[in-house]
């Protein structure tokens, strides 16, 4: 039998409506739509929770619509029947639901989850509001598709920013709260959950005219770097009065942030640049930490140091164990590495924690009183004069890493990791190479784990995790291996933006998962992915090279 | 005078004789083909010449130095560079930049020159350029310097990677099969290319290849291996002509039958 071609465009559509409500189950399921119900996008309108499950089947209709070119009544034949797809696996749980009792193996399948599924109603009127509401999204998504291009992109924006607006309540609030005279013009969006139902409309409205704002043409090329420079300044600028902005508790972020930058760019050296995958690498952040433990703190110490007499200790000492860690892993490569290098990590981690070593190392109790940094007579205390600290060591590690990247150095570190054979037969010594990549890898990360535990003064076992190498694997992986940018990408969505939203902490995982999963089916080569360097037509850049811009490029 | 002089090399995986007792000279200067069935032995000559692996027994003295079992990072410092059979360029790099690494051995500047990218480094860095680009256009490949080698068509690949070996500044180049995977135009285009390098820049050649007409239109000197030995060593003419030679290619009937009716020509 031959299925008419609308027929098999109908049953892809379906398939992948499906597919977005089953993602909608999963959310339901693991409990991040109850959580998120109790947060409003719009105050008593629409909430989190509802988007958490509303949007995959709209996202899933409206990517297999655009693929989908047929005239305008069967788009919308299409997206209708896709809602009712789209609804039947969180139908099939209620139905289920009402009949069983579910929650011995879905926690959370509550009474109070199937309520907001119901939209509050009883089981048959809310399977049918359910499914109703289901309709009425999809359908959208096929309207959506009748406007003009640029109508699409303009709404799709506005929404996007009318649900983080929404969803970032609180933050923005705190933040614009210290603007004076500019916070009553923020507070009159909000409610005390979520936008105003008039914000709500305001704030889409703003969007849209912004995205229908005639724009001027982009520079012109000669005029190009004089642009970088003004953005490069803009971007120091800012930096430099990030917390002034934003306050404490984002002062807090950021130095958290910041110090997983500071991982990042070593571990970039390491399985970006050269290619070697360390999965042990909180290592050097405990030994850094940790030296800086036992020189400044009188309880282990009789002499302690200033947090500065000691810093050239520890970051000669990271660089050593550095060093140490690679002498036997010279000749492993790719699986073989990770594991040995796992175990590091591992054994660095129970030597601090055993009880043989607590007289020096402090076994669980880890170390107290660490000297904070002291300059002049002001000590550096606060999270936002240690952000100027990490900010200080942030601006020094990049532009190594920029200069290495770009050097013979730089090169060789590539050359082994595409190929350590053919790299060698180029004349590399693949051994003090590979040293190099491990030693400086290791100290940045030894100068990150100093300034943790002068920022807390104190060092447990605990802090120095497995997961924070997976952390920082994670960040390089979505931010682009080898990238500079994409490491500050990197951190700042894995690291910062699950501290802006306590509520994800507990499916901070999960997310991550997805996220890397995602990532590599729809761009292995990261947010920010490396680009190399023009050197046959660009000659003039390498005599001044001092300018970062080549690495944005 | 020979540049290379090889002395009873002989290699073993196993119970394999790879190569066994292998005796080659390589005059200064020459085209030098090896030549031989599919697993005589021939990439494994070039890995021990190249330090790829260890020889097992026998000397290689290159330019009166004993080189057999140096590692490769050191080989390539006393001027012997090579392509690969399936070639191995670093992929992810530029063009340009696959033949800065080829320059490595001549390089001085690490890690703090690097970092601090001091005057010297920063002129050695622009000789170096100057250098590679010198190279790119040797090869043919003006304008395509700052494309990812992995992007680069096929026969622009193989050129790269002459280029990247020139790089190093060799006295003896060995090509492992620099026309496979070409059509016959391109075939001959390489051959005067290679031609080209020797006369140019003076050094020797060594390679394997297994285009017939390419083999005996450019070698000075063939040597032919088989089953890890060398069977026969002469000028292009005469390797033509050797029974054995015919053999190893084309079985021992074949052989016989050619035999009887190249002895009167011969």
């Amino acid at each position: 039998m031959v299925c008419p071609p609308f027929l098999l465009s109908l049953r892809k559509i379906w398939r992948s409506a499906l597919i977005g409500g089953g993602v909608a189950l999963l959310l339901a399921l693991v409990g991040m739509v109850e959580t998120f119900h109790s947060r409003s996008v719009i105050n008593n309108v629409v909430s989190v929770g509802q988007v958490l499950f509303l949007f995959p089947v709209w996202y899933a209709t409206y990517v297999s619509l655009r693929q989908m070119s047929e005239e305008r009544k069967k788009v919308m034949i299409a997206s209708f029947t896709a809602g009712i797809a789209g609804s039947l696996p969180l139908v099939l749980l209620l139905l289920i639901g009402a009949g069983i009792n579910l929650r011995a193996m879905f926690v959370n399948a509550s009474p109070a989850l199937y309520k907001i599924l119901t939209f509050g109603q009883n089981l048959w009127p809310g399977v049918l509001v359910l499914i109703v509401v289901n309709v009425l999204v999809t359908l959208t998504a096929g309207l959506l598709l009748q406007l003009s291009s640029r109508w699409q992109r303009a709404l799709i924006q506005g929404f996007l920013w009318l649900f983080i607006a929404g969803l970032m309540r609180d933050l923005i609030l705190t933040v614009t709260n210290r603007w004076g005279p500019l916070a009553g013009v923020v507070q009159f969006f909000f409610a005390a959950n979520g936008l105003t139902p008039l914000g709500a409309v305001l704030l889409l409205a703003i969007v849209i005219g912004l995205a229908f704002w005639p724009r001027r043409q982009a520079e012109s090329q000669p005029a190009n770097s004089r642009a970088r420079w003004i953005v490069l300044g803009s971007i120091a600028l800012i930096l430099l009065f990030l917390p002034q902005i934003l306050g404490p508790f984002f002062s807090e972020i950021l130095d958290n942030v910041m110090m997983y930058i500071l991982m990042g760019l070593g571990l970039n050296i390491v399985v970006g640049y050269a290619g070697l995958l360390d999965l042990g690498y909180v290592a050097f952040f405990a030994i850094g930490a940790y030296t800086m433990g036992i020189l400044t703190s009188p309880e282990l110490n009789a002499h302690p140091l200033t947090y500065w007499q000691a810093l050239p200790f520890a970051m000669v000492i990271a660089m050593i164990s550095g060093v140490i860690l690679g002498l036997p892993v010279l000749k492993l490569r790719g699986d073989y590495l990770a594991i040995v290098t796992l175990g590091f990590g591992e054994i660095v981690r129970l030597l601090v924690l055993s009880d043989w070593l607590r007289p020096w190392l402090g076994g669980t109790q880890g170390i107290q009183l660490i000297a904070q940094p002291k300059i002049g007579n002001l000590t550096l205390q606060s999270q936002v004069q240690l952000y100027y600290l990490f900010l200080a060591w942030v601006v020094v590690v990049v532009f190594i890493a920029w200069r290495l990247k770009d050097s013979r150095l730089g090169r060789s570190w590539m050359a082994l990791r595409e190929d350590e054979d053919v790299a060698r037969a180029m004349g590399i010594n693949h051994v003090t190479t590979k040293l190099l990549a491990f030693a400086t890898g290791a100290l940045f990360s030894g100068i990150s784990g100093t300034i943790f535990a002068a920022k807390l003064t104190s060092v447990y076992p605990h802090s120095m995790n497995f997961l924070v190498s997976i952390n920082v694997l994670a960040l390089l992986i979505l931010g682009g291996m080898g990238s500079i940018p994409g490491v500050f990408v990197g951190a700042l969505v894995l690291i910062g933006a699950p501290e802006l939203l306590r509520e994800f902490a507990e499916y901070r995982y999960l997310v991550y998962g997805a996220l890397l999963v995602a990532m590599m089916l729809y761009r292995p080569e990261g947010l920010w992915p490396e680009e190399r360097r023009k050197l046959e037509l660009h000659e003039e850049e390498f005599v001044e090279s001092t300018s970062v811009a080549a690495e944005t490029e | 005078m020979a540049i290379l002089v090889i002395k009873d090399l002989t290699k073993r995986f196993g119970g394999l004789q790879a190569l066994s007792k292998i005796n080659l000279e390589i005059e200064k200067g020459s085209i030098h083909s090896i030549i031989g069935p599919n697993g005589a032995g021939k990439t494994t000559l070039f890995n021990c010449i190249t330090g790829f692996y260890v020889p097992d027994e026998g000397d290689i003295i290159f330019d009166g130095r004993n080189i057999a079992g140096l590692p490769t990072d050191q080989i390539v410092r006393c001027g012997i560079a090579r392509t690969y059979q399936n070639i191995r360029l670093f992929k992810n790099m530029t063009a340009i930049e696959n033949i800065l690494v080829g320059m490595h051995p001549h390089l001085r500047s690490g890690i703090i020159g690097g970092i601090l990218r001091d005057p010297r480094t920063r002129k050695e860095e622009q000789e170096a350029l100057q250098e590679a680009r010198r190279l790119l256009q040797l090869v043919n490949l003006q304008g395509r310097g700052d494309t990812l080698a992995k992007n680069l068509p096929y026969g622009e690949q193989r050129r790269l990677e002459i280029a990247r070996a020139l790089a190093s500044r060799p006295k003896l180049l060995l090509l492992d099969e620099p026309t496979a995977g070409m059509n016959p135009k391109e075939t001959l285009e390489m051959m005067n290319f290679i031609r080209n390098l020797r006369n140019t820049l003076g050094i020797t050649i060594v390679l394997i290849e297994h285009q017939m007409r390419m083999v005996m239109g450019i070698s000075e000197r063939i040597t032919v291996l088989d089953f890890g030995e060398k069977i026969a060593e002469g000028t292009p003419k005469e390797i033509q002509s050797n029974p054995r030679v015919i053999e190893a290619y084309l079985g021992r009937g074949a052989a016989s039958g050619l035999g009887v009716q190249a002895q009167p020509a011969a």
